[in-house]
């Protein structure tokens, strides 16, 4: 049951416009930066962050996207995943700044999945995690760079972000299960 | 879709939908090994053991790569080795097995239906690996990804397979699969070559391979082996390479971009001529690489089905 | 021992007889069959809503013993008979050694007198070790008392020898039992050839093995004189060859099994090798011409060709694994599904086939409920469903083709030569 709206489309537009300004100043400029997507929704909102970056410094950064299915530790998790993805990061990320995007940061086991399946591609100068939404509920010890919106919520709520691009629109609402 | 089945068996048991998760699935493997570290963690901590009772290189090697590449270890038996020679029934290997905690069975054997029997008496999963004259399911789905990824489909492409089909495994296994994707199955061979009512199981009957070779998109070139010879009727060799073999002067008359393909190992001037077999339209060695991403999808899903069954999670 | 049944459905095709009666039963035989017979007895059954038939006479059942004690004995074999119903039956000659000599036959009689809870007549061997080689002392088997000879499990492939085995035992007054199959064209096939074993990819048995061997004895039979009655037929095309043959007033019967009438070749499609034996099971269309067969009377016997085999035999790979299915328990029960339910044979036609035809073609008295006659009996429920379990099975191999099907018609009594022997 659908309990409440914390972001409209235009709130998601904002949010995601602020992040990125806060991605340029912290690394002083783009020089260097790339940027990986988890699947599914993560992975638009890496191409919407690097589209925000092109508007603001006129640089086009490269994205990626990763499929963390291989590398979680519960492999009946995965049931619930039908099909495995592709991983695609058509670039090097030897000593690259890598901005790590995710939807929903909660237990921390999906970033360190992906932190896991990054490192196998190489060695990256650091790697940066960015979030739409911080839901608390950390499992393991990670916490996000660049976070769009906090919100707290209890055990039995999910939070549901939802992008025009796999939904039909954009928003961001609290589920209750 | 949701894969549900602990044992790869055949074809004939899988749907549409069953095969082209697999394809997907693989589809996604296959960037793993084109990575600089090919492997990834998903089957870390499972054995799959390779219980194999006919001498095979290539497909017990492109399983174990395909195990260690998603992290599992891997164990091969072979029949030389292996208690089969001091009397024990397959069942018995095959429990013995199943106690050493191992999860996923390879098996190739000699005997049509003994993945079957295995499956039934074991919890833990199963994958053909070649059966008798049965099924070799692997290699089909590794075949018809190859075509696919080749030609962008499979619904209503011509596949022609040629060879000695009464004894082929992997004929069958195409056949069932080819047909359940949308494609027109012509078996080629000598009357003697080709068992009867192939054509239920939906492939048509040709016994000239410059008529079935005219539409094709593809042809598969099945192993010729001339030691049956002695066996039951069986034709002459260079009879055969004359009227069906593969060469550079059938392939003129055939679609120019005619794919070839073949289950290895090639016997060169036996089946194929080695022009054809190095030449432009042979994609034998790319069959070879996608083994790997589609027996890692096999290994995956069924490995994932046996999981979920033990371990059935609240929802 | 008196003992009457009363009240229940008389069917004794013999007599011409199907109606309610009661039957009276003096020490080992027939004493009185009419109806509300008043008469002190040790005990009465009960068989209102029942059927009163002669017990079956399966004319081929694989004992085991001698030799393969481990698949069966006369025992277990005798006690699984009289659980299905069967009263007497015709012991093949393949144990080891085979029944190919005077002292074979005695010894087996030897067990059979101390063991056997049922009446067991023994079939000879026509060659010696049953290896098509050189005749057996036919004359010395009919006098130790065989009621017929046959090579079962293999025919005997060399005519001239063949034919002079047709001819001894007509001397004889011997019955030739012949398992036609031609073993060049059958080819090391373990089911049937066509789009069955093409899908398992195993080797197939032609029905042309079948026929062809089915055909050149009936030649055989037609050139001198001599019946003949072909074993376990399987295939249209020799129902056909004996349905001529017959029309030209040969001496030829046949016998077909239950799983030949009631299951397809599909059913071997998990490599179930309870499903595997020799004959193989055939088409839907070979089916359909059995039961046809079995109407018209082109077919005059069912038998079991009941044949044991451990589980050691059976579990294993389907190619390895031995022909073969027990069959004594299940006869009945398959043949009144198969073959009362949907209305292709009335009861005086299953007793005809099942118990009257193979006790004539034996030469034996039995099969009937004449007075006078030996009291083999069996009291059937014929509605009462029951389902095929290894558990319950009688018999010391569980080899059944039927295991978890559903039948129709359950034994409630075996009476042998006059005394109860199911239930146990």
């Amino acid at each position: 049951m659908e309990k409440a709206k914390i972001l409209d489309s235009e709130a998601i537009a904002r949010t995601l416009t602020r992040v990125a300004h806060q991605i340029l100043e912290h690394n002083k400029g783009s020089q260097g930066l790339v940027i990986v997507g988890i699947r599914s929704r993560g992975v638009y909102l890496a191409q919407r962050l690097a589209e925000c970056i092109r508007k603001i410094d006129h640089t086009e950064i490269p994205v990626g996207a990763l499929d963390i299915t291989l590398y979680r530790d519960d492999l009946t998790l995965v049931a619930n995943q039908p099909v495995v993805r592709k991983t695609e990061i058509n670039f090097d990320l030897q000593d690259k700044k890598i901005i790590l995007v995710d939807d929903v940061l909660y237990t921390g086991r999906t970033v360190r999945c992906a932190l896991s399946e990054l490192i196998d591609f190489g060695r990256p100068q650091c790697i940066q995690l960015a979030v739409l939404v911080d839901r608390g509920h950390r499992e393991l010890p990670i916490r996000a760079d660049y976070v769009g919106k906090n919100i707290p919520t209890a055990q039995d709520e999910t939070v549901e972000v939802r992008l025009v691009e796999v939904d039909g629109r954009d928003e961001v609402v609290i589920v209750e299960k | 879709m949701i894969w549900t089945k602990k044992d790869l068996l055949g074809l004939e048991y899988l749907s549409l939908e069953e095969i082209s998760l697999i394809l997907e699935t693989a589809e996604s493997f296959k960037e793993v090994s084109s990575r600089d570290i090919k492997k990834v963690p998903a089957l870390r901590g499972k054995t799959v053991v390779n219980l194999f009772y006919e001498p095979s290189t290539r497909t017990r090697v492109s399983f174990e790569v395909a195990a260690k590449r998603l992290s599992a270890d891997v164990i091969n038996i072979a029949s030389e080795t292996s208690s089969v020679r001091k009397g024990e029934t397959l069942i018995d290997t095959g429990k013995n097995i199943e106690a050493l905690k191992a999860d996923i069975l390879v098996i190739r054997h000699n005997y049509s239906g003994a993945a079957n029997m295995l499956a039934e008496h074991l919890n833990i999963s199963v994958v053909n690996a070649g059966d008798g004259w049965h099924e070799h399911p692997t290699q089909a789905l590794l075949d018809i990804f190859t075509l696919k990824e080749k030609l962008g489909r499979i619904d209503g492409l011509e596949v022609v397979i040629v060879g000695d089909i009464s004894h082929s495994r992997v004929a069958r296994s195409n056949i069932w699969g080819l047909n359940k994707l949308g494609a027109k199955v012509t078996v080629c061979a000598p009357k003697m070559l080709i068992p009867p009512g192939i054509e239920r199981m939906g492939a048509k009957v040709s016994h000239n391979i410059d008529q079935a070779l005219e539409n094709a998109d593809a042809v598969n070139v099945l192993r010729m082996q001339f030691e049956r010879d002695n066996e039951e009727a069986f034709p002459k060799q260079l009879e055969y390479f004359k009227d069906f073999g593969i060469t550079r002067e059938r392939l003129k008359r055939a679609k120019k971009n005619i794919l070839v393909m073949h289950p290895g190992p090639i016997n060169r001037g036996i089946e194929l001529s080695s022009e054809v077999a190095d030449g432009s339209n042979s994609v034998i060695l790319e069959q070879v690489t996608n083994g790997i991403a589609v027996r890692m999808a096999v290994l995956f899903l069924t490995a994932q089905a046996n999981e979920r069954k033990n371990e059935p999670r609240p929802s | 021992m008196k003992l009457l049944i009363r009240g229940g459905r008389v069917v004794d095709p013999a007599n011409n007889l199907d109606e309610v009666l009661d039957v009276l039963i003096e020490d080992d035989r027939i004493a009185k069959i009419a109806k509300n017979i008043k008469a002190e007895v040790d005990k009465i059954i009960d068989a209102a809503g029942k059927i009163v038939m002669p017990g079956a006479v399966d004319m081929h059942t694989h004992l085991r013993e001698p030799g393969r004690e481990d698949k069966e004995t006369v025992l277990s074999a005798t006690r699984a008979a009289l659980a299905g119903g069967v009263t007497s039956l015709l012991a093949m000659p393949n144990t080891s050694p085979a029944m190919d000599c005077v002292d074979n036959v005695r010894r087996l009689k030897e067990i059979i007198r101390n063991t056997s809870a049922a009446n067991v007549f023994i079939c000879g061997a026509i060659t010696h070790a049953r290896q098509g080689k050189d005749l057996t002392d036919i004359a010395g088997l009919k006098r130790e008392g065989v009621l017929a000879i046959s090579d079962d499990g293999c025919s005997v492939d060399n005519e001239e020898l063949f034919l002079q085995a047709l001819k001894e035992a007509q001397e004889n007054n011997l019955l030739v039992i012949s398992h036609c199959e031609d073993k060049k064209l059958s080819n090391g096939g373990v089911v049937n050839l066509g789009w069955t074993s093409t899908r398992l990819g195993l080797r197939g048995i032609s029905k042309e093995s079948e026929y062809k061997r089915v055909e050149r004895d009936i030649q055989l039979t037609q050139s001198s004189g001599a019946p003949i009655h072909i074993a376990h037929v399987s295939c249209k095309e020799s129902v056909e060859i004996i349905a001529q043959a017959k029309k030209k007033g040969l001496k030829v019967t046949a016998e077909t099994a239950p799983h030949y009438f009631s299951l397809t070749e599909e059913a071997v499609l998990n490599y179930d090798t309870n499903k595997k034996m020799n004959p193989p099971l055939r088409t839907r269309e070979d089916v359909l011409a059995l039961k046809q067969a079995l109407k018209d009377g082109t077919i005059d016997a069912i038998a079991s060709d009941h044949a044991p085999h451990t589980e050691n035999e059976k579990e294993i790979e389907f190619e390895r694994a031995e022909f073969g299915v027990i069959g004594l328990e299940t006869e009945l029960a398959v043949s009144i599904s198969e073959l009362i339910s949907p209305g292709l044979l009335d009861w005086s036609g299953l007793v005809r086939k099942i118990s009257l035809n193979p006790a004539r073609i034996l030469g034996l008295g039995k099969g009937t409920l004449s007075i006078g006659t030996d009291a083999d009996l069996a009291v059937i429920d014929p509605d009462k469903e029951w389902v095929v379990e290894k558990n319950g099975l009688v018999s010391k191999s569980k080899n059944s083709a039927f295991l978890v099907r559903r039948l129709k018609g359950v034994v409630e009594y075996t009476i042998c030569n006059g005394k109860i022997g199911y239930p146990f």
